[in-house]
């Protein structure tokens, strides 16, 4: 008997579920990072697949700068409910409350995510870090590997990465290094997409279109929130908008638009002219090595 | 008909404009957008150029840019209503063969680049060396900067010709090369059939690569999955297992990628290196049981005893099982800037097994650039390829390279600082034919 091809998808699939369990294998205290958005929603939803039936045998970590939406919160505590899941929730607030981190001027929290991020991990003694990056997303991005090392500072080092050859991934580290492992590295905004409708998987509501109001900032549609603004002459304004990607909400702009179902969402990404990063995020505008600059200090 | 996913690579030597070909792929199949574009010509103009540089697409870190080089094996991504791709583009200059070796190891395809001006030069030689060695199944030579030899007929003849001899002498055969004109800078036969090569009746390059077939010789070898976890829920279960599975207190699944062949309830299989002989008796997923599954596929195997196998053992055909043993001869890629002597005491992962390894004597050299083997040396220093003799603490079930890439590649690791130090291929995969 022949199996047939696998189609893209099928194979995609295929080798984040073998990286999953590489890993599982490979190390003792593996974590996935968890934001609510729907790539590291599409890595819980390959997790239970490459372990089912047996429950995933790790927990998620969520870095919460306390900007988050309401429905992402929401969403986060219904689907660690109906997977078993272990959650460990670090809470920006915290650190700054305690002083180890100190608020910025612009209200921006997204760069203070990486210091509750490397304390958790230090802390839980987590080794290998599941994180939902893909290599089509940023040209920095391009060259990371697969099961990538981090030193004892979380800093990525892109001059000295280990080569990493057909499907064998190294995974040794020393004491107090741990590694970040991406196992949807090859695939595409648009495979993500194409895979969530074919599985069904449910993902916060503010991805699909709805009205709110919101606000111009930097050519970006900002809500109203606890970060700030609006400020002097920016009108808040109630709008058809959707979100392409779930960050802070002082620097995760949403985008107008009308799709409500998962087939319009696949039509507009078709159809868009702007990559998700450069539509919606300021933090990766701010220079041309921006995420490079971002991935040596730690950062996701 | 669903769309599949080719995943090749390209190489190239300096300057033959193999940025500019990859950009011009992407640019041409509109995998870039809008943002990304308007970052390349506001780059481009600080550098003071009058046209988009599309290689600015491709080169991602700052040294890179600031050097004008590329530094690091990079992965794309674009697709065609057919057909998704993953392309790994893969430097020339510095560490090729790190680079190359690392590319072409998941590579059905590689894409080599040689500048119409020059024809074959030295590095071609050593890039068709070594995409052979790593047992890339097909190969394209695309003839780039075409207009600069004024589209001429005779100078792709006489490449192609040199390239056709090349290529079979390392082992390619002649179904497996296709040569394409082309200029990546003005996009003939890229993605767009060129009016300036009315001689050339082949494809275009992105018309080739929409066509070959996207599965290696793996899927009609024998079966072969190394077991990476087992799955026994009966500690805890997903919430709505049962109802999904039925009861699970006995519950033993074999969790792997199908690494070569087909695998099938009822199949007779072997577990190595135990040896233990059993019956597939389901090939499970998370979305139910199936008939088949072929190579890349993850499963969970159950088999029909209770057998004691653990992560890094290997069940294979019974029929057509690999050879069990300590002593392995193979060929190495030596990546790392500290050197190999004989005696070393180093990790060797195989499948998902890692165990300890020393390394006994040191064979033939590769000669990459006269494509030749020359006599055994003192050290294996970075970027040699080298035969070898291994001796493993654990036997390991193998495959010469040249028969199943899967299980008879391995990595040789450094047990103090955990670097990967070479790629390892079972057996002599690369047969030099003397021309």
């Amino acid at each position: 008997m022949t199996a047939p091809v696998l189609d893209a998808l099928d194979a995609l699939e295929s080798e984040s579920i073998h990286i999953f369990r590489e890993v599982a294998g490979e190390f003792d205290r593996p974590v996935i990072l968890f934001s609510g958005g729907k790539d590291s929603t599409l890595l819980v939803h390959l997790a239970v697949k490459a372990f089912a039936p047996a429950p995933v045998p790790f927990p998620l970590l969520h870095v919460d700068t306390g900007h988050n939406y309401p429905e992402v919160i929401d969403f986060r505590d219904r689907l660690v409910e109906r997977l078993g899941l272990r959650l460990h929730v670090a809470h920006v607030q915290d650190w700054i409350d305690d002083g180890r981190l100190t608020e910025r001027p612009d209200g921006t929290r997204n760069p203070l995510q990486t210091v509750p991020l490397l304390d958790s991990i230090n802390e839980h003694r987590f080794d290998a870090v599941f994180g939902g990056g893909r290599r089509d997303e940023e040209r920095a991005r391009a060259k990371e590997r697969i099961i990538s090392l981090r030193d004892a500072f979380g800093r990525w080092d892109p001059r000295s990465q280990r080569p990493e050859l057909w499907n064998l991934y190294n995974g040794r580290h020393a004491a107090g290094e741990h590694v970040r492992v991406f196992p949807i590295s090859n695939w595409t905004e648009l495979d993500v997409w194409r895979y969530i409708q074919r599985e069904g998987i449910e993902l916060p509501s503010i991805y699909f279109a709805h009205r709110r109001e919101v606000f111009r900032r930097d050519g970006m549609w900002l809500a109203e929130g606890p970060w700030g603004g609006p400020r002097g002459a920016e009108g808040l304004e109630l709008r058809s908008v959707r979100y392409r990607t779930v960050g802070d909400g002082s620097c995760t702009g949403a985008v107008e638009s009308t799709a409500s179902t998962l087939d319009e969402i696949i039509d507009e990404v078709t159809a868009s002219r702007l990559t998700e990063r450069g539509a919606t995020r300021a933090d990766d505008r701010l220079s041309e090595a921006a995420m490079e600059d971002r991935k040596r200090e730690g950062y996701f | 008909m669903a769309r599949d996913l080719l995943r090749f690579a390209t190489a190239g030597s300096v300057d033959d404009g193999k940025s500019t070909l990859v950009g011009r792929l992407l640019y041409d199949t509109k995998s870039v957008l809008a943002d990304q574009i308007e970052a390349v010509e506001r780059a481009s103009v600080d550098k003071g150029m009058s046209t988009p540089d599309l290689s600015l697409l491709v080169d991602g870190l700052r040294a890179e840019r600031e050097q004008g080089i590329t530094i690091d094996v990079a992965y794309r991504y674009f697709g065609t209503p057919t057909r998704e791709f993953v392309l790994a583009d893969t430097p020339g200059h510095v560490q090729y063969t790190r680079n190359t070796v690392t590319g072409a190891s998941t590579a059905e395809l590689a894409v080599l680049l040689v500048d119409a001006r020059n024809g074959i030069v030295e590095q071609t030689r050593r890039h068709a060396a070594v995409l052979a060695l790593l047992r890339v199944p097909r190969l394209v030579l695309a003839i780039n900067k075409i207009d600069l030899v004024g589209f001429d007929e005779e100078t792709l003849t006489t490449i192609a010709k040199d390239f056709s001899g090349l290529a079979r002498s390392v082992g390619f055969a002649d179904e497996a090369v296709q040569v394409i004109p082309v200029s990546a800078l003005a996009g003939d036969n890229v993605v767009e059939r060129s009016t300036r090569t009315p001689w050339y009746d082949g494809p275009t390059l992105l018309g080739h690569l929409e066509s070959v077939p996207v599965a290696g010789p793996e899927v009609s070898a024998p079966f072969r999955m190394p077991v990476q976890y087992v799955i026994r829920p009966r500690a805890g279960a997903l919430p709505d297992a049962e109802e999904r599975w039925g009861p699970l207190h006995d519950y033993r699944g074999y969790a792997g990628q199908v690494a070569s062949g087909t695998v099938s309830p009822g199949d007779e299989v072997v577990v190595l290196p135990g040896g233990a002989r059993t019956t597939v008796a389901a090939v499970d997923t998370a979305d139910g049981p199936l008939d088949a599954a072929g190579a890349g596929r993850s499963v969970t195997i159950r088999l029909t005893d209770d057998i004691d196998i653990s992560r890094g053992d290997l069940i294979a055909a019974a029929g057509a099982a690999p050879r069990v043993g300590s002593e392995i001869e193979a060929t190495l890629c030596w990546l790392a800037d500290k050197p190999l002597r004989a005696g070393a005491r180093l990790l060797l992962k195989h499948g998902a097994r890692t165990t300890q390894v020393i390394v006994g004597a040191l064979g033939e050299r590769l000669d990459v650039d006269s494509v030749r083997f020359v006599d055994p040396p003192e050290a294996l220093t970075v970027n040699d390829i080298a035969m070898v003799s291994l001796r493993t603490a654990d036997p390991l079930p193998v495959d010469d390279y040249a028969d199943i890439r899967a299980t008879g590649s391995f990595l040789l690791i450094d047990p103090p600082t955990g670097n990967t130090l070479a790629a390892g291929l079972v057996g002599a995969p690369l047969a030099v034919v003397e021309a």
